[in-house]
């Protein structure tokens, strides 16, 4: 029994704590409705909806035909209107056929229209690569839309916060983009049961440490606290942020780690140029917490290519553990 | 000889290119046979969407074409490769990731392409294939060049934008291509009934202002005659077509599929039409094979696909140090 006031925790997987949000925002909110491919009967491309259909019929679950730009339209117009859809795309790949409606409607309505409206939809994005699905179904293009204005974009690297931003993504008047990787649907964690929301825009620290921050993002989370593991038995105390979110992004978390420890590796899955460590490279060099860095900051991100489909290439291509565990020891060893 | 039921591949090809036909089916079926066996043991990293079932639209849509001709194809490609004379150990070598596979390992089933035989290239993206088609049928025109694009697709990429956008295009450049949508009756779990508007894809036609037929996909005489058509007119001149190969697969969507959508029953009487035991009848009803005759070609093909993945098995893997080669075509572009 927990103690009163605490809530009831449960081992869920990442996809059912995702699944455990939607169920509860469908069954609290007769606006909610689920789109996307074959998230009926099929249950998702990757289990996420499951079976909700049968418990909420296919009038709430809504199996659309295969048509992203249309599809992210139609859900872009409910949110306009008075619902509130969560659109999954199959693929965050597919998110390039949708571009339009994301980047020219959803993003810009409100602004346009000089503040009368909201576009409060949420779309769900599976994304990353490590399931030999080649170069067209596992990109990381979080950035291309954190880069525009009017969209928020969050990364959730556990099953808590999968389930906690998602329900925050629904009390936000905003279009929310949720990147989820691939990966992570089956990996666990403790969900705290019922409704609670994980705020958009705030970083967790969720290791501390002296001698260097380590700021990353989805899955990369879980590497670098298994780096920072190893790193603790050779006497190097890494600190890892999980930035959760990248639009907006936590300056005051990043910023005041790095003022404290001296020393910044950010790592990500999407390209490394132009990328999202590009960002938090920028934002400690435009501040103070410049003026605390020991050593040149260090980018793990994606190669300059596409996704490879040979396992072994996929995995060369982007940050693995032993490639930031080295960037960790050369950086502590003065060697960078 | 030939009477006015006489179907017309019989009426139209020499026996010997029928038999070659057939062997290509059987060539396909084996693949994906070999396909489905190397992934259940784990050989395959990643996904494929088998095609078997849908044999007779893959060879009979590519009857008329030449090693000129061009082919876009869908993530269901497989057999639309070997229709379109693909080397199979080429193909089993990118599905294990290797050097000489088709993409150097780097693309893998979704990502096939032959363009030594006209063979654009599968495609991921449901609906991607149709403007490149398009756009090989525009260069054909500019380049005064016969050649004629056959754009495969599914009934599925039916409803995405390109599909639209890239008919009407054809149609009011009145280019060489043909869209030959295979509709097996389903785009994943979400049936045409659940997904299209209209009763027979190929009705969407007559907005674009093209022919528009509805074929037996099973019947490979049926298949072969309808593009036949269509690529003469293609080549004349005469602009664009659309068919619909109505056929079936018979495997599930992917590697992933718990088949909820669907019956045993519906799937057990599709399996009951099957393309080339049909393919075979006709065949041993014209005179030009017996029962034997075909069981020899069904098993030359089994042994050709054996011996594909054996030799594709034991190639040698792309170097990790190579990983971001050919992003560009110049070296160093990248850096
Ligand atoms: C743009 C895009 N959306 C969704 C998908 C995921 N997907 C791959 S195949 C497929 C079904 C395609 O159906 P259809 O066109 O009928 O071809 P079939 O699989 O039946 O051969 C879907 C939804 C994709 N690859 N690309
Ligand atoms: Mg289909």
């Amino acid at each position: 029994m927990n103690a009163p006031g605490v809530p009831e925790t449960r081992e869920l997987s990442y996809a059912q704590a995702i699944r455990e949000a939607m169920d509860i925002a469908l069954a609290e909110d007769e606006r909610v409705v689920l789109m996307g491919e074959d998230i009926g009967v099929y249950g998702g491309a990757f289990q996420v909806t499951g079976d909700l259909v049968e418990k909420y019929g296919t009038e709430r679950v809504i199996d659309t035909p295969i048509s992203e730009l249309g599809g992210a339209g139609v859900a872009v117009g409910a949110a306009l209107t008075g619902l509130r859809p969560i659109f999954e795309f199959q693929f965050s790949d597919f998110a390039t056929l949708a571009m339009e409606q994301i980047v020219n409607q959803a993003a810009k309505l409100r602004f346009m229209l000089g503040g009368a409206v909201s576009v409060p939809v949420v779309m769900r994005f599976p994304a990353g690569s490590g399931t030999g699905a080649a170069a067209q179904h596992s990109q990381s293009l979080e950035a291309w839309l954190g880069h525009v204005p009017g969209l928020k974009v969050v990364q959730p690297s556990t099953p808590e916060d999968a389930k906690g931003l998602l329900l925050a993504a629904l009390d936000d008047p905003d279009p929310v983009m949720i990147f989820e990787h691939k990966l992570l649907y089956k990996s666990k964690g403790r969900v705290p049961a019922g409704r609670y929301a994980t705020p958009i825009g705030k970083a967790a620290i969720r290791r501390e440490g002296r001698d260097m921050t380590i700021v990353a993002t989805s899955i990369m989370v879980l590497k670098a606290l298994e780096v920072a593991k190893t790193l603790e038995a050779e006497g190097i105390d890494a600190e890892v942020i999980d930035l959760r979110s990248i639009r907006p992004i936590d300056r005051n978390t990043v910023l005041a780690s790095v003022r404290r420890t001296g020393r910044l590796i950010c790592v990500y899955e999407g390209v490394k140029t132009l990328g999202i460590g590009a960002e938090i490279s920028a934002m400690v060099a435009e501040s103070d917490a410049f003026d605390f860095l020991e050593s040149p900051i260090v980018r793990l991100g994606g190669a300059e290519a596409p996704i490879p489909y040979n396992p072994e290439l996929e995995k060369a291509v982007v940050p693995q553990i032993p490639d930031i565990l080295d960037a960790a020891r050369r950086m502590a060893n003065g060697q960078v | 000889m030939f009477d006015e039921n006489t179907p017309y591949a019989v009426r139209t090809y020499a026996p010997e290119v029928l038999i070659k036909a057939l062997q290509k089916m059987y060539l396909i079926r084996k693949f994906e046979e070999g396909a489905e066996d190397s992934y259940t043991r784990g050989l395959i990293h990643g996904t494929m969407h088998l095609s078997i079932g849908q044999e007779a639209s893959a060879v009979g849509a590519c009857m008329s074409l030449t090693d000129d001709d061009k082919i876009t194809s869908t993530h269901r490609g497989h057999g639309h490769c070997v229709a379109k004379g693909a080397d199979l150990t080429k193909m089993f070598a990118e599905f294990f990731g290797k050097e000489t596979g088709y993409c150097k390992g780097r693309g893998g089933s979704m990502h096939i392409a032959d363009p030594s035989k006209g063979n654009l290239g599968a495609n991921g993206i449901v609906g991607g294939g149709l403007p490149i088609a398009v756009g090989a049928a525009l260069s054909a025109k500019r380049l005064g060049l016969d050649d004629v694009t056959v754009c495969f697709f599914g009934d599925g990429a039916n409803n995405e934008g390109a599909f639209h956008e890239a008919l009407n295009m054809a149609a009011i450049w009145r280019l060489p291509v043909v869209f030959v949508c295979e509709n097996n009756k389903y785009g994943m779990s979400t049936s045409i009934e659940r997904s299209t508007a209209v009763k027979n894809i190929a009705d969407r036609a007559a907005a674009y202002d093209m022919p528009g037929v509805t074929v037996n996909g099973n019947d490979f005489s049926a298949v072969a005659q309808a593009v036949d058509r269509a690529v003469t007119r293609a080549r004349k001149g005469d602009g664009p077509s659309l068919i619909e190969n109505l056929t079936y697969r018979w495997r599930g969507h992917s590697k992933s599929d718990r088949n909820r959508y669907r019956t045993k029953e519906e799937i057990a009487a599709w399996q009951a039409r099957d393309p080339i035991v049909r393919m075979g009848e006709m065949l041993i009803e014209h005179g030009i094979l017996d029962q034997n005759g075909i069981s020899k070609i069904e098993a030359a093909a089994a042994a050709t696909i054996e011996a594909a993945i054996a030799e594709a098995k034991a190639s040698p893997d792309p170097h990790v140090d190579q990983a971001t080669r050919d992003v560009y075509s110049q070296s160093g572009a990248a850096a």
